[in-house]
């Protein structure tokens, strides 16, 4: 059995997996319920002046009878009276000292809002806070959540704000409605942050209703953008986190979330540099309950590695995270298609010949007249596709063609050029 | 139960989640197997794609704009030896294949739900002046009659019974093809202004002559007849009866418990054999045996009939043949039969059977069902001097086209036993073929004038 705890910017946890802060984690009841389910902590949901919700609020992608690929809600902070939460902050704490309690916090952009709150919260008894600079609806309208984190100055000022009272270490939280992530992560070290979590949700519009053609989810006849999460969106968020791990600029801890649906999710999310994971949407979708094939999964996958501790994972693969111009022009791969298994639905050769490359040939085997799908290595820019599309796992391999050539990037053709 | 509720429809329709899930599971193969596999080349990645897009309606018309008996094919075709069995899901390397059947069943049904009544779902060309006779009203004569209204022709249905239908109004069984069903498809081809003359008799009621007289075309789809004689004594009994009559008679008549805890004896394994034998078990015969003179390889009958037959109780006697039928006071009491052995294959490489010497045995009956094949509709062959070999009409190759100009021939008249199957689906394909032949004729007969 490999050992799960983590230790994030000081922060000890008993294992990576934590509650997003989000309507999962609302109220003492839920947290504790999750702490018993096995989650290693959680970030509770974001505390500020309470505000009012609507009705309804969530709306989700069904796509080839899987149900929530993607998730959006247009809920707002936390909508309990502040001194409910602290009570119940204090009583989980107590009920539940080795589990990870970070509290999630949203206030007006001024100096004495942010020294209030976070004196208030650590005063309970917390082991980090974490600023909401992400919330793309209804508090970007009054100056907090996005419309913060979409300036980094103002990221960087509030966290300064809040480091100056600050007990415990401070997660900034990021939004990914922003043309480069990097720029507010960096920011947020420059204030002093002792780590980063992304992502925060995405400006989305789910859905429109074919009968009554308004926006899902609708209040009342109108509907407004939503923050978009669920599996969808984690290749948009794995590449927030690798962008950030691999920028010596930013070098703090990464809590990631986006997505993450089960312990594959997770591994990627370490390798590519999360020392942290949040999870909700699958939370929402299936119950707390999830959290224990996530473990499960992810102790198995270490024991198969050898690999002692889930620690030993983080930030793994970033080196391979590269840019385009590094790439090396000199390598090919092509398609070779395995006509045990092949089961010939041709989907290969039909997305090959229209969308692609032409390379895939329809053959008649000659002795036993059976079509066999061939592809023309020669033609073959082993683009993948065919291996995407085919229903059969393994039966399209790419296949590394050895050239002559030594390996060369964009980037070496051009500074040969200067 | 009821005896009526014996008779509602067996197969369960997919519930709507079972559907959507099961068309997510195609993988909407490119030039796909299981068109290749339909005689009428229903393009089924695509109905079953609509399926799980809610586009039920698109769907329905996919299916039915190949075969307009889409609804009956998905209930009676031997969907395993056809596109199921063609699914390349099927095999070591995939899962199982799509429930092709079951799916075009949830597409149709949807159609005849939410049909208004005597609304076509399909268009009619503006009429071209062309009148074309259609004898039978069975699925070959309706599916010609549908493509050719279609393409604007004025077209009239002959048929001898009171209803449309044919084979699937009179001869399937209720519990496999409820009548319903029937009904809805031959509305939609009446609501393309098809004209049906019922009870109506070529050779008695209309001459053929006056068919050639007033149309320009006459296109042959009468089907087959009755349950030959088995010539031996006792045949003519009270309690010997046709099994197509016999299954006929549970579609059209009041069900009756007349073989309620009586023996019944079905004599021949294929498809109707089996028909008639379930239509017993589920009449409340006591026992329903099926006495065959070959073994259970050489049966004509599909495997999941047989499988279906079984789980009704039906109990199967390889190997015998009747050589009398015995009776008391005009009634039948019994059968004797001789035990059976194969010899050498006949000219379809089925072993022939014989008879083993003093082997006779009986066994006591109430009713014995004569399943032995169908006559042919040899009057019309004479009425339309049609060559034919061994009362087959001959036609042309994919034309369907007969000795005689404007005379075509389709369906189970023309079907020669053993050649290929004699199936719903691919009578409506010879119906559309024989369409297009008729179209193409007399469309070049235009330009050459």
């Amino acid at each position: 059995m490999a050992d799960l705890r983590i230790k994030f910017a000081g922060i000890e946890s008993p294992n990576p997996f934590w509650l997003a802060s989000a309507p999962p984690t609302n109220s003492g009841y839920q947290v504790q319920r999750a702490f018993e389910a096995g989650w290693g902590g959680v970030v509770w949901k974001t505390l500020g002046e309470p505000v009012l919700n609507v009705s309804s609020r969530y709306a989700a992608i069904h796509r080839g009878g899987q149900r929530v690929l993607g998730f959006n809600n247009i809920e707002l902070i936390s909508d309990r009276p502040l001194e409910d939460n602290l009570r119940e902050i204090a009583e989980t704490k107590k009920r539940f000292p080795h589990n990870t309690l970070i509290v999630s916090l949203m206030v007006q952009p001024k100096r004495e809002a942010w020294h209030e709150i976070v004196k208030a919260v650590e005063a309970v008894g917390v082991d980090g806070l974490e600023l909401n600079f992400g919330c793309p609806h209804g508090m970007a309208e009054r100056g907090m959540g996005s419309a913060s984190g979409q300036q980094p100055d103002m990221v960087r000022q509030q966290t300064e704000w809040v480091k100056e009272v600050a007990q415990t270490p401070v997660i900034v939280k990021l939004t990914p409605n922003i043309t480069d992530i990097r720029f507010t992560a960096r920011a947020a070290r420059q204030g002093g942050a002792d780590a980063v979590s992304m992502i925060n949700t995405i400006n989305s519009l789910m859905g429109v209703d074919l009968d009554s053609w308004l926006p899902y989810p609708h209040v009342d006849g109108k509907g407004a953008h939503g923050g978009y999460c669920g599996p969808a969106v984690k290749p948009i968020a794995l590449n927030m986190v690798a962008e950030c791990a691999r920028d010596s600029r930013i070098a703090l801890p990464i809590s990631g979330m986006g997505g993450i649906s089960n312990w594959q999710d997770a591994v990627e999310f370490l390798l590519m540099g999360a020392g942290s994971l949040q999870v909700c949407t699958a939370a929402m979708h299936h119950g707390f309950r999830i959290v224990e094939d996530m473990k499960d999964g992810l102790n198995h996958y270490l024991d198969q590695k050898g690999l002692p501790s889930v620690m030993d994972l983080v930030g793994k693969s970033v080196a391979t995270y590269s840019d385009w111009g590094d790439l090396n022009l000199n390598y090919k791969v092509v398609a070779r298609i395995n006509n045990d298994t092949c089961i010939n639905c041709n989907k290969c050769y039909i997305s090959c010949e229209d969308t692609s490359h032409q390379c895939i040939d329809r053959v008649r085997e000659p002795d036993t007249g059976r079509e066999l799908l061939v592809v023309r290595e020669d033609d073959c820019v082993g683009c993948n596709l065919c291996s995407i599309v085919c229903p059969v796992d393994g039966t399209i391999q790419m296949v590394e063609i050895p050239t002559e050539k030594q390996p060369q990037s964009w980037n070496q053709l051009q500074s040969g050029v200067k | 139960m009821s005896l009526q509720d014996n008779f509602k429809e067996v197969v369960p329709a997919l519930k709507p989640k079972e559907a959507v899930d099961e068309a997510n599971r195609c993988l909407f193969c490119y030039d796909a197997p299981c068109v290749q596999a339909c005689p009428t080349g229903i393009n089924i990645p695509s109905f079953i794609k609509k399926i799980t897009t809610d586009n039920l309606l698109g769907s329905a018309l996919t299916i039915l704009d190949s075969n307009p008996l889409g609804a009956s094919c998905a209930r009676v075709c031997p969907t395993s030896e056809l596109c199921e069995g063609a699914c390349v899901l099927n095999g070591p390397a995939a899962s199982k294949a799509i429930q092709i059947g079951l799916l075009q069943r949830h597409a149709t049904d949807w159609a005849m739900e939410n049909t208004k009544p005597n609304t076509a779902l399909f268009k009619t060309a503006d009429p071209n002046g062309k009148k074309i006779a259609i004898v039978g009203a069975g699925p070959a004569g309706l599916s010609a009659a549908r493509d050719l209204a279609r393409l604007g022709y004025l077209v009239t249905v002959y048929e001898a019974k009171p209803r449309a239908g044919g084979l699937n109004a009179y001869g399937i069984v209720s519990f496999r093809l409820p009548e319903d069903v029937v009904a809805w498809e031959v509305e939609q081809i009446e609501a393309l202004g098809v004209q049906f003359c019922f009870e109506t008799k070529i050779g008695e009621d209309v001459s053929a002559q006056d068919l050639l007289d007033n149309h320009d075309s006459v296109i042959l789809a009468a089907g087959m007849g009755y349950v030959p004689a088995l010539n031996i004594e006792g045949e003519d009994l009270q309690g010997v009866l046709d099994a197509v009559q016999f299954v006929e008679d549970t579609k059209t008549k009041p069900l009756t418990n007349h073989l309620l805890g009586k023996k019944v004896a079905v004599i021949g394994a294929g498809n109707t054999a089996i028909d008639a034998a379930t239509c017993s078990t589920r009449l409340g015969a006591d026992n329903v045996k099926i006495l065959y003179r070959r073994t259970v390889a050489e049966m004509t009958a599909y495997e999941f009939e047989y499988e279906f037959a079984k789980n009704d109780g039906v109990e199967f006697r390889w190997l015998v043949a009747p050589t009398r039928i015995l009776g008391e006071n005009g009634r039948v009491t019994g059968l004797q039969l001789i035990r059976m052995e194969l010899g050498e294959p006949d000219e379809r490489g089925r072993r022939r059977p014989r008879e083993v010497a003093g082997s006779e045995f009986t066994l006591e009956l109430d009713f014995v069902i004569k399943a032995i094949g169908q006559t042919r509709q040899t009057h019309l062959i004479d009425a339309f001097q049609l060559q034919h070999e061994h009362g087959i009409p001959l036609v042309e190759s994919g034309t369907y086209r007969t000795s005689q100009p404007n005379v075509f021939a389709i369906g189970d008249f023309i079907f020669k036993t053993g050649k290929t199957d004699a199936m719903v689906v691919t009578a409506v394909q010879q119906g559309k073929d024989a369409a297009v032949a008729v179209h193409t004729q007399l469309t070049s007969q235009k330009v050459q004038s």
